[in-house]
């Protein structure tokens, strides 16, 4: 299944990365090589193998739904870019 | 008296205790290791001495009246993929050049809580992804064992295994998703375990692929390596795939025999082509294990030549979706642009190097509609397949014995290895596996190369069976004999 120049732009929109027009054709190639090599895959028969999702053999548990660390909301917003009134203050993401 | 950062962590401690030797002296002469080599070799990203100090002679005072903990006054570097409070954690990527961690990761947590000290944070491939330590936003780390060329220290711990090689810290914590605690610790003539997914916590370190990454400790010896995991194991409710399971002590195993233990030997792992120096060491290495008593029991692994393909359909599709969240509106790199998407797209386009990119692009690409079922969910079958070879291979064995790494150390910026990425993952050839399957292994130094450079072991054991694992280790390390830098 190789990947044409319209494939990688459509990638790349949904990766939110630029790849640059004088870039596209190195991409595609790299691309498909990656994909031609993981094809591979396709020789071995995985006929009602089950997909190994996670190795721990272990229940997620549960715990009690209790405040266990909290009032530290000046830490948390040591990385924010800005802040006001004790919250982040960022571009608008919602429409 | 040898320089005191010639010591192993076992027998500073044991120095410590006796009061032969100070923290404060001993963490001063890691200090000015540190410092006077950090230029030549790039290992440390950022450097926290006065910390270090400081902490030295808190451990000072613990030595004097008595309430010493296990790892009181031993100094290490960490990873710079661990959340470190209050000191800047970068995952050697520009996006996150300036995040200063409000909480401590539980590893990093653990080992403090024992008395540790941390000079620093080491440099690493960019979010981890990379076998060569070339892909950090802060250049790459030189392995100390270079001669006239300035050879790569593996990667992706390559800043941790270079640090301990060049006793610019005692021992050093690392992660491994496909082979980067192992590689680097071969690259660099030091010992590294990746223990058993969820023996550690995953907490506070940056994820990369969660269903493979695991931390564990680099140092100087097999012993070490047994001492620093016993403090960074353990169940972590913070971490809903950190094991319940019990956390033996690792260190009792050291000095145990292994009359009787059954050797596996990968016939599988003997690929074409394999560098007749590491398949003589190899044969060597299971001649050491025969004399001390084990027995040598051919395996088959029948899809070895799957791992690596499988690997990373899985590794790049986790990557997408983990590093999703940097996105340059709360926290990390922005680069402004003209609506919300661009916004997006200028912050991660500047903000990842080119491997991220290429990893995040196949990643988004195995999971997008109309593919998913080809690459992403055939991979995951495969990886089952690979677990079951493992699972059938441990009812003729106790432990296997391969090759860490199929080459020895490159040259940075090796051509070959950078026209195509596909030459730069097949170093992982003998190291993926063990992470699709979720086992420990260790990689230990088993002698030099003909051109003087390093050469790896890997001893892989069954889950949570690092014991065996240990005792096999420190006793092929006793034959080996390897001496260090």
């Amino acid at each position: 299944m190789a990947v044409d120049n319209d494939t990688v732009r459509r990638i790349a929109f949904l990766s939110r990365l630029k790849v640059e027009p004088d870039k596209l054709e190195e991409t595609k190639e790299e691309f498909n090589k990656i994909l031609n090599w993981v094809e591979e895959l396709g020789e071995v028969n995985t006929d009602n193998v089950e997909p190994l999702v996670s190795v721990n053999n272990e229940s997620l548990t549960l715990r009690e739904d209790n405040v266990t660390a909290g009032h530290i909301s000046q830490e948390i917003l040591k990385n924010a870019p800005a802040q006001e009134f004790g919250y982040f203050v960022v571009p608008k993401v919602v429409e | 008296m040898s320089d005191l950062t010639d010591l192993t962590i076992s027998e500073s401690l044991k120095k410590l205790r006796n009061k032969e030797i100070s923290p404060v002296e001993l963490t001063k002469a890691y200090v000015e290791n540190m410092e006077n080599n950090n230029a030549k070799y790039n290992a440390y990203v950022t450097t926290t001495a006065e910390l270090a100090l400081a902490q030295a002679k808190e451990a000072e005072i613990k030595y004097l009246n008595g309430t010493n903990r296990p790892l009181e006054g031993i100094a290490l570097g960490i990873k710079d993929l661990f959340c470190t409070k209050g000191v800047r954690t970068t995952a050697c990527s520009h996006i996150l050049d300036n995040f200063i961690p409000q909480y401590e990761s539980t590893v990093t947590q653990h080992l403090l809580n024992d008395g540790a000290i941390f000079l620093g944070k080491l440099n690493l491939d960019e979010f981890a992804m990379g076998g060569s330590n070339e892909t950090s936003y802060f250049g790459p780390v030189i392995n100390p064992w270079s001669k006239e060329v300035k050879l790569v220290a593996g990667g992706s711990s390559g800043g941790s295994a270079a640090a301990v090689a060049a006793k610019m810290c005692a021992a050093a914590t690392g992660t491994d998703t496909g082979g980067s605690i192992r590689e680097p610790a071969a690259f660099c003539g030091v010992t590294g375990i990746k223990p058993t997914y969820g023996r550690c916590s995953r907490y506070g370190i940056v994820a990369f692929a969660s269903s493979l990454d695991q931390a564990g400790p680099i140092a100087k010896d097999v012993t070490d390596c047994a001492l620093l995991l016993n403090s960074m194991a353990g169940y972590d409710a913070n971490d809903s795939t950190s094991s319940k399971e019990v956390v033996p002590d690792f260190s009792s195993f050291i000095g145990q025999d292994i009359k009787g233990l059954k050797v596996g030997i990968p016939q599988e792992y003997r690929v074409d082509g394999l560098n007749p120096e590491v398949a003589a060491y190899w044969d060597k290495a299971a001649e050491m294990l025969k004399a001390s008593g084990a027995e040598i029991v051919s395996i088959s692994l029948p899809h070895t030549k799957y791992a690596l393909p499988t690997y990373y359909v899985i590794a790049p599709a986790e990557a997408s979706s983990n590093l999703a969240r940097y996105d340059g509106v709360r926290y990390g790199e922005r680069v402004e642009g003209n609506g919300l998407d661009e916004l997006y797209i200028n912050s991660r386009t500047e903000g990842f190097g080119k491997e991220v990119k290429r990893r995040i692009l196949i990643g988004t690409y195995v999971l997008s509609a109309g593919y998913y079922d080809a690459y992403y969910l055939k991979a995951q079958k495969v990886r089952r397949l690979i677990k079951n070879d493992f699972d059938e291979a441990f009812k003729k064995c106790d432990i296997i014995l391969t090759p860490t790494s199929p080459i020895e150390p490159f040259a940075i910026g090796d051509k070959k290895m950078l026209e195509n990425p596909i030459n730069m993952y097949l170093n992982d050839v003998f190291t993926v596996s063990v992470n699709l399957a979720g086992l420990p292994a260790m990689s230990l130094p088993i002698g030099l190369s003909q051109k003087g450079l390093p050469f790896g072991m890997q001893l892989i054991g069954k889950a949570f069976d690092e014991g065996t694992i240990f005792k096999t280790a420190y006793q092929l390390e006793r034959s080996a004999n390897f001496v260090r830098m």
